[in-house]
């Protein structure tokens, strides 16, 4: 029973990383062209392809270091001499009248860490002129393929929370707690497959990510372990377990800060790559692998829901404590695997999360409430409603960006939370009995 | 290491201007979880819309301070009946979610661009403070007593704040022997008793909710007097996080539980600082200083949830 459990999330995991990343090997070279010890790269892409001649100038501490101007593929690289803190410009005049930076001021790109023998990716995004951030596509067609756009990044956002919100909602489900430290499980398997696949080592990515999968669900076990279990058996209150939570979250939070710092850092593997036409869909290589590779994670996960034994202890146990309990169910057991598992999807959400955005240390808080709303949304202690609320939430989130600023997508998805207790407090799939 | 002056600033920190505006907010938690048992996370909230509600209404405005306290106010009270129309009737742990989701929009609403004529965002409000400061009675200067040392203008701010402080305990104090405080305690200790008595608990939880959202308006109000210039950033979950471990370290539901937690959290909090900055030169100590305060809420909640001052019979902490 054990080992068809693991053998199907292995499976699921394993195979579809193995179909993601063997299908995109332009992923894999990302160094141009000569080099360097150390220096900063990057690729000027405009929405219609790369654009060659735009001028770019290292600079540190306001004094330039080197400059380079974009080749034929828009590719440029420019060699430093020594790691540490570095600011890119790209000269604005450079860029051919028909296209703009996507956000104002984006001509600096301050505080870029470039670490020993790496190489660092400047990336600066371009849009047709008269597009600002946020504003909507031209007419016609433009805009029908922005929608579209919007909607797969809508639908890509809102798989990764829904793999992160998963574990939250079985770790509710099956102990009543809140756990308020899942965002930082997200946290450090982003950082872990940063550290093994980018900074410390350049290990492959399949192998950081699949470490970063094993290390945060070894972490779920051990704070299992160490910390839930022990207060469960003192008897201790979920207020009090709540709030614990919550003091574990800003120890776990602050001590990736103080060790990792403070700047928002790119997987080696983040290029800019060469965006795939379908249609009039436009997408880049790697979200199109991030949404076939969640949609796998997940079905594999609802499928150990469904048909393994222990998946289906976990929603018996979600559904009636008690009754499981005298049914013959290892309730401790079952916990302990829920936090395996919902911590190694915490883990692989967090580099999938990494991948889109950047590696943070507060990126897993900055989600966390996004969870709760799509835990909320689709029902407190439901796994599928966590999948379907989460979705829900990334979508308006990236769908707010059409009307609204894009600093504010988050706002819009909290909105959601609290308009979601007002009209229907359980949940899209949840019970009536939990929420009163 | 420089133990005098490590010592002399965690003193001074101690009953300074912040540990009075935290114990202020903390007295409306004390309020909000230790009398009627709601689980606000959102505290920090409250505080942003006193200290908007009085920035927006002097510098935008140019409205009196007297205004810009009121409307401060009254943004409390439409921040509370916002927040706990909808979600006082769930279980508790909704609250909770409720309300930290609630501190974070406004934080990046008042943030944003969009409202930036009227908030300037991130750019910072201010200064909203020189009615307060042209108020202040005490000379210019800087005073010393032993260890502790202040400004005059942190002197005025800290006689003002720990005045309110005395005023909302009393007023705390005065409410909790009454029978409408009598019924507070009720709906903490079983909510369903206090139902088939034919109390309104929605009605009770609300009116706890108004009125500590209120003292936490009025501790946001204090804290832009002291900062004169306030920005979005400086309201985020952390500050709900301090009042908690402020609360419950003093002992929740204890009139005097919130400003024992205050000076306490504040020593220890100037005392790590300064102590880690020399300890670890250069190093990121202000992350690893929340770090130990993250520790330190874990173990006061596994080892005395009650705090310093509570009674562990009467806080029994469970989800209602």
């Amino acid at each position: 029973m054990r080992t068809r459990l693991i053998a199907t999330v292995l499976a699921t995991v394993l195979i579809s990383l193995l179909v993601a990343f063997t299908a995109a090997p332009a992923s894999a070279s990302p160094t141009p062209g000569a080099k360097p010890d150390q220096g900063i790269t990057g690729t000027i892409r405009g929405p219609d392809g790369p654009v060659e001649g735009v001028m770019i100038t290292v600079l540190q501490d306001g004094t330039p270091i080197g400059g380079a101007t974009s080749a034929a593929d828009g590719k440029w690289l420019v060699g430093v001499p020594k790691p540490g803190v570095y600011q890119v410009t790209l000269d604005v005049k450079t860029l051919p009248t028909t296209l703009q930076l996507r956000n104002p001021g984006g001509e600096t790109l301050s505080n870029l860490r470039v670490q020993p023998d790496a190489v660092k990716f400047a990336i600066f995004p371009l849009v047709k002129a008269g597009e600002g951030a946020g504003s909507g596509g031209g007419g016609g067609g433009g805009q029908l393929a922005y929608l579209v756009s919007v909607l797969l990044s809508g639908l890509e956002f809102g798989l990764i929370i829904a793999m992160t919100a998963v574990g939250l909602s079985l770790i509710f489900g099956t102990t009543g707690l809140i756990n308020f430290a899942h965002g930082e499980l997200v946290t450090i398997g982003a950082v872990i497959a940063y550290i093994l696949g980018t900074s410390l080592f350049q290990w492959p990515f399949i192998i950081a990510i699949i470490l970063a999968i094993v290390g945060v669900g070894l972490l779920g076990g051990i704070i299992e372990l160490g910390l839930w279990r022990p207060l469960r058996k003192r008897g201790v209150g979920l207020i009090q377990m709540f709030i614990i939570s919550i003091g574990l979250a800003l120890f776990l939070r602050h001590t990736i800060l103080f060790f990792f710092g403070s700047q928002r850092e790119q997987y080696l593997q983040a290029t800019t790559q060469t965006q795939l036409t379908l249609g009039p869909v436009t997408i880049s290589p790697r979200d199109l692998i991030i949404i076939v590779f969640s949609i796998l994670v997940l079905v594999g996960v609802a499928v150990m829901l469904q048909r393994t034994r222990m998946g289906k202890a976990m929603r018996a146990l979600a559904d009636n404590r008690d009754l499981a309990e005298a049914s013959g169910i290892d309730v401790d057991r079952v916990i302990r695997n829920v936090w395996i598992i919902g911590g190694g999807l915490a883990g692989l959400g967090g580099v999938l999360f990494g991948l889109t955005s950047a590696v943070y240390w507060d990126m897993g808080f900055n989600l966390l409430l996004l969870m709760f709303a799509g835990v909320i949304l689709g029902g407190l202690g439901s796994a599928y409603g966590a999948m379907l609320g989460s979705i829900v939430v990334g979508l308006v989130a990236q769908f707010s960006t059409v009307w609204f600023p894009a600093e504010l997508e988050y706002a819009w998805a909290m909105l959601v939370l609290i308009g979601v207790l007002l009209v229907r407090p359980q949940g899209i799939l949840g019970k009536l009995q939990r929420a009163g | 290491m420089d133990w005098v002056g490590i010592f002399s600033s965690a003193l001074s920190d101690m009953i300074g201007p912040f540990a009075a505006i935290y114990a202020l907010a903390a007295v409306g938690l004390n309020l909000h979880f230790g009398y009627t048992g709601l689980l606000n996370f959102g505290q920090v909230a409250f505080m942003l819309v006193g200290a908007y509600g009085v920035g927006v209404a002097v510098v935008t405005f140019s409205l009196s301070l007297w205004w810009g306290i009121l409307v401060a106010i009254l943004a409390s009270v439409v921040v509370a009946l916002i927040l706990g129309i909808p979600t006082l009737r769930l279980r508790g742990d909704y609250l909770a979610i409720a309300t930290i989701a609630a501190g974070e929009v406004l934080r990046l609403f008042f943030n944003s661009t969009y409202t930036e004529p009227v908030t300037n965002g991130a750019f910072g409000l201010g200064p909203t403070n020189n009615e307060f400061n042209a108020l202040n009675p005490i000379p210019n200067g800087t005073y010393q007593l032993g260890p502790f040392q202040y400004t005059s203008s942190a002197l005025w701010v800290m006689l003002v704040t720990w005045s309110l402080v005395a005023l909302a305990c009393v007023l705390v104090f005065l409410l909790m022997r009454s029978p409408w405080g009598r019924v507070l305690r009720s709906v903490r200790e079983d909510e369903l008793a206090a139902r088939s008595l034919g109390k309104s608990v929605y009605g009770y939880k609300l009116q706890s909710l108004v009125l500590g959202g209120v003292l936490g308006g009025l501790a946001g109000v204090m804290y832009t007097m002291d900062i004169s210039t306030q920005f979005p950033n400086n309201f985020d979950p952390k500050v709900t996080f301090y009042l908690w471990v402020i609360m419950t370290l003093g002992g929740a539901g204890r009139i005097i539980g919130p400003v024992v937690g205050a000076v306490i959290f504040w020593f220890l909090f100037s005392f790590l600082g300064a102590f880690l900055g020399e300890l670890f030169p250069g190093a990121n100590t202000g992350a690893a200083r929340i770090a130990i305060v993250g520790l330190i809420l874990m173990l006061l909640m596994v080892f005395r949830p009650a705090g310093i001052l509570g009674d562990p019979e009467e806080m029994r902490l469970e989800v209602r």
